[in-house]
């Protein structure tokens, strides 16, 4: 069986990208016939298995980690195809064995969707997790928040070594207990990521954003009163103190680093601390060259979509993807509207959460003094609406993607320009950008 | 108790002040409930009166004065935190619904302005049955893009997310007859619940933007149990009515 199932599974990878067919399909082939491939495969990596989920930034972060642990030498697989499930996992794979079925890495670094990650940590035990946040997000697949977080806390209970948590995120942070409680002897290690006090009020959590009050209260609070506990924040090992317009400074180790960051959006920064502090978990005691770290971390860019940088007409082009009110908050607190032209993309298929609620949790006051050009996308209307009770005013409102992206470069020449958009949204924005103007990749 | 009072320049000639009452928004407001307080205080700006948005929070002082009532769902383990609360609110707010008051209450509070609410876990957490409703939890979650027929606001359309299960009493009418969705529960297609003028539903979406003539009963109600009489403004609808033509033909 052994000898047969990886070259066969190459041979159905091969085949099927050369029909231009879907990147998990080869995996589904082979884990038909070896289901033990993908176990046995990540079981020979001398440093384990780190699983990163979480609703928000599971992609960049992923990404972090990956390029961090590169610059101290590390061989790292990671499942880059984008296919964060376990199909998805095993096919990523397939690319990457020998025809002996052998991996040339040290480690395994996986980006896995909430659900996914608790069938694949009962196949295979992580020995690092990265437990990011627990949003608003595709409400429509998992019912309530609270469910989304038991799924985290499965992911954790299920890690050998360590655990890397988010401090600001209550149903997060409070993983730390329930792990104790569970088993206080053989629990994993748990370090924390966090934000200076000064920053806490830039990430609203989900709690904090229905009322009509002046802001939200200190992060954790309302939640805290919500799951009945006192709010006592433990140390971190990984601090972000400050964010500046291109760099930041996070604390570690007792001293505080300042570094130029290629990422934008305080979101994507916070994230670093967590992409960090996963790293300093794999490497442990062993020897760090802190230059190199914080070079590395300095040098990522953006995953596809991700507040990346394009040039359209000589103009820059920002995609900001939007999935849930705290994401679209966050974009809209860090991507400041003065300058900027603004388009709005909505659409509500399966791979954006086909509920639209999330809309009225998000306040539009920052777009009112520029106001908005164009809005587009399935649930474009929807758009309008929300916008017309927050007064914030707009243009034309366009359900079709390719009409509305010809309006919105047409009458933003010369104008710097953002796209506020839905996944699915954005994907198509990729593809008529690319036919109708040459696409630049600055970023 | 917080207030956001509106003083617009405007408010010289208003047409009077109309108070809404937000219940639990800490806790019960995570499907976008703010939507619909949005909306109740800028149509009643629209329709010319001075919207007052207030909020009710657990050990909050009750305000005396109320004109609109509207209250949201939240996770189950919301209705647990505000439960003994509510209860020590129940005697005041069943007096105000028997009175007429105009009341939207959506899915967790819905469930808990009825008898009670069976969690699939085995607990009950008592309502203040204001609606003669009933509900159970299941392992079954009732999630989609809905539309319903109602007699009295014409078609309804939201979107679903819930476990609890409801069924109605003799007491209460349905507010509207599913053609797309489950509704109150996986039986007998009925959706929400009319009391008085007690508008309850499962509809998040959320309700009232795309559901204008909901909101404008609400706010008719209110002015005239307030003033004796309504009269109206002329908000733009053409935005909502294009949303509910696109709604309408998503997929469940």
């Amino acid at each position: 069986m052994l000898s047969f199932s990886v070259p066969l599974g190459k041979l159905v990878r091969t085949l099927s990208r050369l029909r231009g067919g879907g990147s998990a399909f080869p995996g589904l082939v082979v884990e038909k016939i070896d289901p033990g491939f993908m176990q046995r495969t990540l079981a020979s990596l001398p440093h384990g298995v780190a699983v990163v989920s979480g609703t928000n930034g599971k992609t960049t972060t992923t990404k972090m980690v990956v390029e961090l642990l590169e610059s101290q030498g590390l061989r790292v697989f990671t499942n880059r195809t984008g296919s964060n499930f376990t199909r998805g996992v095993a096919a990523s794979l397939l690319g990457e064995v020998d025809w002996r079925g052998r991996l040339d890495a040290d480690i395994a670094i996986l980006e896995l969707d909430e659900a996914h990650a608790v069938h694949f940590v009962n196949k295979v035990q992580p020995r690092f997790s990265l437990l990011l946040n627990v949003l608003r997000d595709q409400l429509d697949r998992f019912g309530e928040i609270d469910k989304t977080a038991r799924l985290l806390e499965h992911i954790a209970s299920k890690t050998t070594d360590t655990v890397v948590l988010n401090r600001e995120d209550p149903r997060v942070a409070r993983i730390a207990n329930i792990l104790q409680a569970a088993d206080a002897l053989h629990h994993p290690n748990v370090r924390y990521f966090g934000l200076d006090e000064s920053l806490r009020s830039t990430f609203p959590n989900d709690d904090d954003m229905r009322t009509s009050g002046s802001g939200p209260s200190p992060s954790g609070t309302s939640v805290a009163a919500a799951v009945g506990e006192v709010v006592d924040l433990p140390a971190a090992d990984v601090v972000l103190r400050r964010v500046g317009a291109q760099d930041a400074d996070f604390e570690f180790d007792g001293r505080t680093v300042s570094t130029e960051m290629k990422l934008r959006g305080v979101y994507n920064i916070f994230n670093a601390a967590a992409a960090l502090s996963l790293a300093r978990a794999v490497l442990g005691t062993g020897p760090v060259d802190t230059p190199k770290l914080v070079k590395a971390l300095a040098d990522v860019a953006p995953a596809f979509g991700r507040g990346e940088s394009l040039t359209v007409d000589g103009q820059p082009l920002e995609l900001v993807l939007v999935k849930n009110p705290s994401g679209f908050r966050l974009g809209l607190k860090s991507f400041p509207a003065g300058g900027y032209a603004t388009m709005i993309a909505i659409n509500d298929n399966y791979a954006d959460g086909r509920d639209m609620s999330w809309l009225w949790d998000v306040e539009f006051e920052s777009l009112r003094a520029d106001g908005v050009e164009v809005l587009t996308g399935v649930r474009a209307y929807d758009m309008a609406l929300r916008l017309q009770y927050d007064d914030v005013p707009f243009g034309a409102v366009e359900p079709d993607i390719t009409a509305a992206l010809r309006l919105f470069i047409n009458g933003s020449r010369g104008k710097p320009k953002r796209i506020f958009c839905t996944y699915t949204s954005m994907l198509a924005i990729r593809r008529e950008l690319a036919k109708i103007t040459i696409v630049e990749v600055v970023s | 108790m917080t207030s956001e009072a509106q003083s617009t320049p405007e408010a010289e000639q208003s047409k009077g002040r109309l108070r809404i009452l937000q219940l639990y928004p800490r806790e019960m407001n995570i499907y976008g409930d703010w939507g619909n307080a949005l909306v109740l205080k800028q149509r009643i700006k629209w329709h010319g009166y001075t919207p007052e948005l207030l909020e009710y929070n657990v050990g909050d002082e009750f305000p005396d004065d109320v004109d609109i009532v509207v209250g949201g769902g939240g996770q189950d383990s919301g209705q647990v935190v505000i439960q003994d609360d509510l209860q020590s609110r129940a005697d005041h707010l069943r007096e105000l619904a028997d009175a007429g008051a105009p009341m939207l209450v959506i899915c967790g509070l819905y469930q808990l302005f009825g008898k009670f609410f069976k969690t699939s876990a085995g607990p009950v957490i008592p309502g203040i049955g204001i609606l003669d409703v009933e509900t159970h939890g299941t392992d079954e979650r009732l999630i989609g893009n809905v539309i319903m027929k109602s007699t009295e606001f014409g078609d309804i359309m939201g979107y679903e997310n819930h476990s609890g299960q409801t069924t109605l009493g003799p007491g209460v009418e349905p507010l509207g007859t599913v053609t797309k969705g489950a509704g109150n529960n996986s039986k007998d297609g009925h959706e929400g619940a009319r009391y008085n003028n007690v508008v309850a539903s499962y509809l998040h979406g959320s309700l009232l933007p795309k559901n204008p003539a909901i909101a404008d009963f609400l706010i008719r109600t209110a002015a005239e149990r307030k003033y004796g009489t309504f009269v109206p403004g002329a908000p733009d609808d053409d935005y909502a009515r294009l949303a509910r033509e696109h709604a309408a033909r998503r997929p469940r």
